[in-house]
């Protein structure tokens, strides 16, 4: 697999993992923003090769993670309204609600369909006139030009009964407020390659202007990380703070127009709820209000109560960094991927779930 | 894949007074014993089925093994076979892995109504063809049919009985530590190839399912090595790992695998990639996991390779009494992680 496999060689990482061990001469925390580096981190053994003295704490990158209960709330009334196919992608759907995830709500007949693309649900939409096809739109500014795209593709079509219940997180903002927090331990970051690739770098310069902080854009295979790494140590152990591409094959500055573009004709920032952190300002897509008809928010009269966090789940210490998934008492014991308490546990770029998997290596 | 059932119409449909089976084909009347008469019964023909009793009847000598299986799978027909072949070579690789060779099947169908009669003539036919191939014989079954909406236009059934090898001493008991673990052929290839013809899902790619019968492959591992094969499990559902972690768990040792020496096929690769699926998870139908002595594990690779079934075969671990019910994995770059057992389904990731 070209592009890949040399991104997976053994011997490079070898020598990234040597030259780490030799400029590393104190403590640093650093963290990795997406929740599929955790993944590749976790998966490929990384973390248990680096310096004992490098700590990665994982960042909130998961966006099954971060969807607010309440709006898994929302989509389970929605896929148990007698009219309505809830389309969604795959990892939504075990995610605990406060009464039940999708998956338990289809189990009960509600018609819930897993897609790959928010396309497939407007071509559904197409063909089942008669019913409404309601799109769990989530995710960070990755899958926002495909869900925008979906809008788009329904007001040519002229389709009046396809909606999308939006939940999109943008990543700048997220990184502001953990680095502003008090509780904040990270001492740099690498950013996700995959969201610089539609949205560009700019977006990077004030918060490491601002903070003083290094970013290492980063890509998601071992080299890519080993690399990234390297990169942060290098700048922090120098005293510097720059922002750095280490995935330059992949992301360039000004991001993908095309894709910008698509996604400003079908959303704004709004302020938004992330499951475990709280509020925070302008980190969120929503619907344009001209767009109303698409937005399932607004479509829909949508009365459910706002419910309690289960109090034993400790994910918004999780996702700020300041706990590692099996300092949980609950990891492994009460919470696990079959019963999950918070949202980490369920996806796979989660970060508890991440480590329930592929940890525990004694 | 040369071995692979072609399928040949050599056995032209019968005049049936319907194109679709409906509810009368269950009902035990007219229709049933039409659709029997001219149809199962002269398909699957052999002087145990045309005894017509309520069950068969007859003699074995030895040790036996009785395994049972249902097939519910979707779609019926996928690239490189079809409900039929699976549910043949499902409970023919099910006896193989206890060390029997089968020898007699029971078939039972839950038909959904409006299933196309030209449908249920095609598995008919690919269950003859398995059954020929494996050397097999459809000795019982039944028919019935439920309403529309209340099925998934058809389930297999099917429950066999073979003969144990005079040497198989095939146990979680038998493993021993420092045991060696084969692994037979590249995984991913049956799950994969269903995967790319769901609705919703459907990629092109050149992919086929591995199902194919494996007893005599068994058989003759049996023959030369007897009593030193420890252990054997096909990699179905829940794929390699979950027989990993069976061993791990249920025979109380600990596993050791190597990444590098899992043998994938490269477009099984890309397609796991891009659906955001583990192929270690997903599922085989022609794919067995051995654990054998060390002494003569490389001797069993090289015999195993010069089989149809066997030829990418690789010695993938050990067994040890280290990190008892868990299975590690060395990943391709060196780190170590735990391969867990998956809880549910695996769900294709977000990005």
């Amino acid at each position: 697999m070209k592009y890949l496999s040399e991104y997976r060689d053994a011997s490079v990482v070898n020598q990234y993992l040597e030259e780490l061990d030799k400029i590393t001469t104190r403590p640093w925390t650093i963290m990795e923003i997406c929740g599929g580096q955790t993944h590749s981190l976790v998966k490929n053994g990384i973390i248990g090769l680096l310096p004992k003295h490098i700590t990665m704490v994982h960042g909130p990158g998961c966006p099954v993670c971060v969807t607010p209960l309440h709006l898994i709330d929302k989509a389970v009334y929605l896929a148990e309204e007698k009219n309505v196919i809830l389309c969604s992608y795959g990892d939504m759907l075990r995610v605990p609600g406060s009464k039940k995830s999708l998956l338990e709500a289809k189990a009960n007949g509600a018609d819930v369909r897993i897609l790959y693309s928010p396309l497939e649900a407007v071509t559904l939409a197409k063909n089942n006139p008669d019913k409404q096809v309601v799109f769990f739109a989530v995710g960070f500014e990755t899958t926002a030009p495909a869900n925008a795209l979906s809008v788009l593709h329904a007001q040519r079509e002229n389709l009046k009964n396809y909606s999308i219940l939006t939940s999109h997180v943008l990543v700048p903002p997220a990184m502001e407020a953990l680095v502003n927090d008090d509780t904040n331990i990270v001492q740099g970051f690498l950013a996700a390659g995959h969201v610089c690739t539609i949205m560009g770098i700019s977006e990077y310069y004030p918060i490491v202007e601002l903070n003083k902080l290094p970013i290492v854009i980063t890509g998601f295979e071992p080299v890519d990380l080993m690399q990234g790494i390297v990169m942060l140590i290098k700048q922090l152990e120098n005293g510097e703070y720059k922002l750095e591409n280490q995935y330059s094959r992949v992301v360039n500055s000004e991001g993908n127009k095309e894709a910008v573009n698509i996604i400003n004709q079908v959303f704004e920032v709004c302020n938004r709820v992330w499951r475990g952190i709280g509020e925070i300002p302008k980190s969120g897509y929503e619907v344009k209000k001209e767009l109303a008809l698409y937005d399932a928010n607004k479509k829909f009269n949508i009365q459910i109560d706002e419910a309690q966090e289960c109090q034993d789940c400790i994910a918004g210490e999780i996702l700020r960094g300041i706990k590692k998934p099996n300092q949980c008492p609950q990891f492994g014991k009460k919470c696990t991927p079959i019963n999950p308490l918070g949202a980490p546990m369920v996806s796979s770029e989660g970060a508890c779930a991440a480590y329930y998997h592929f940890t525990n290596v004694e | 894949m040369e071995n692979k059932i072609k399928m040949h119409l050599t056995c032209p449909m019968p005049k049936f007074d319907f194109d679709t089976i409906n509810l009368g084909h269950g009902s035990g009347g007219i229709l049933t014993h039409k659709l029997l008469n001219s149809g199962v019964f002269d398909i699957l023909k052999n002087d145990l089925l045309n005894q017509k009793h309520d069950g068969a009847v007859f003699e074995l000598d030895g040790k036996l093994a009785f395994s049972t299986d249902s097939y519910v799978v979707n779609p019926l027909f996928f690239p490189g076979g079809n409900i039929g072949e699976l549910a043949i070579n499902g409970t023919v690789n099910d006896l193989a892995m206890c060390g029997a060779m089968a020898k007699y099947l029971s078939l039972s169908f839950i038909i959904e109504e409006g299933l196309p009669m030209v449908t249920f003539w095609q598995i008919l036919n690919s269950i003859k063809q398995c059954c020929i191939k494996a050397n097999v014989q459809i000795v019982t079954g039944d028919t019935k049919v439920v309403e529309k909406g209340k099925g998934d236009k058809i389930f297999i059934n099917t429950s066999g009985i073979g003969v144990l090898h005079k040497h198989a001493n095939i146990n979680l008991s038998s493993i021993q530590d420092n045991d060696i673990i084969i692994l037979s052929g590249n995984i991913a290839e049956h799950g994969i190839a269903i995967m790319s013809q769901r609705v919703g899902l459907e990629f092109e790619t050149d992919i086929i399912s591995d199902t194919t019968n494996l007893n005599f492959t068994i058989q003759k591992l049996l023959e030369k090595y007897g009593e030193d094969i420890h252990f054997l499990r096909d990699a179905t559902r829940g794929g390699l790992a979950s027989v990993l972690n069976e061993i791990a768990k249920d025979g109380n040792f600990g596993v050791d695998i190597k990444q590098i020496d899992i043998p994938v096929n490269e477009q099984v690769n890309g397609a796991c990639e891009m659906l955001g699926l583990d192929p270690l998870y997903v599922a085989n139908e022609g794919v067995f996991v051995m654990v054998v002595k060390r002494e003569i594990a490389s001797n069993v690779l090289e015999f195993l390779n010069q089989d149809e079934n066997g030829k990418n075969a690789k010695l993938i671990g050990f067994i040890n009494n280290e990190h008892v019910g868990q299975v590690i994995l060395q990943s391709n770059i060196g780190g170590r992680r735990l391969v867990n057992m998956l809880p549910g389904e695996q769900l294709p990731r977000i990005c």
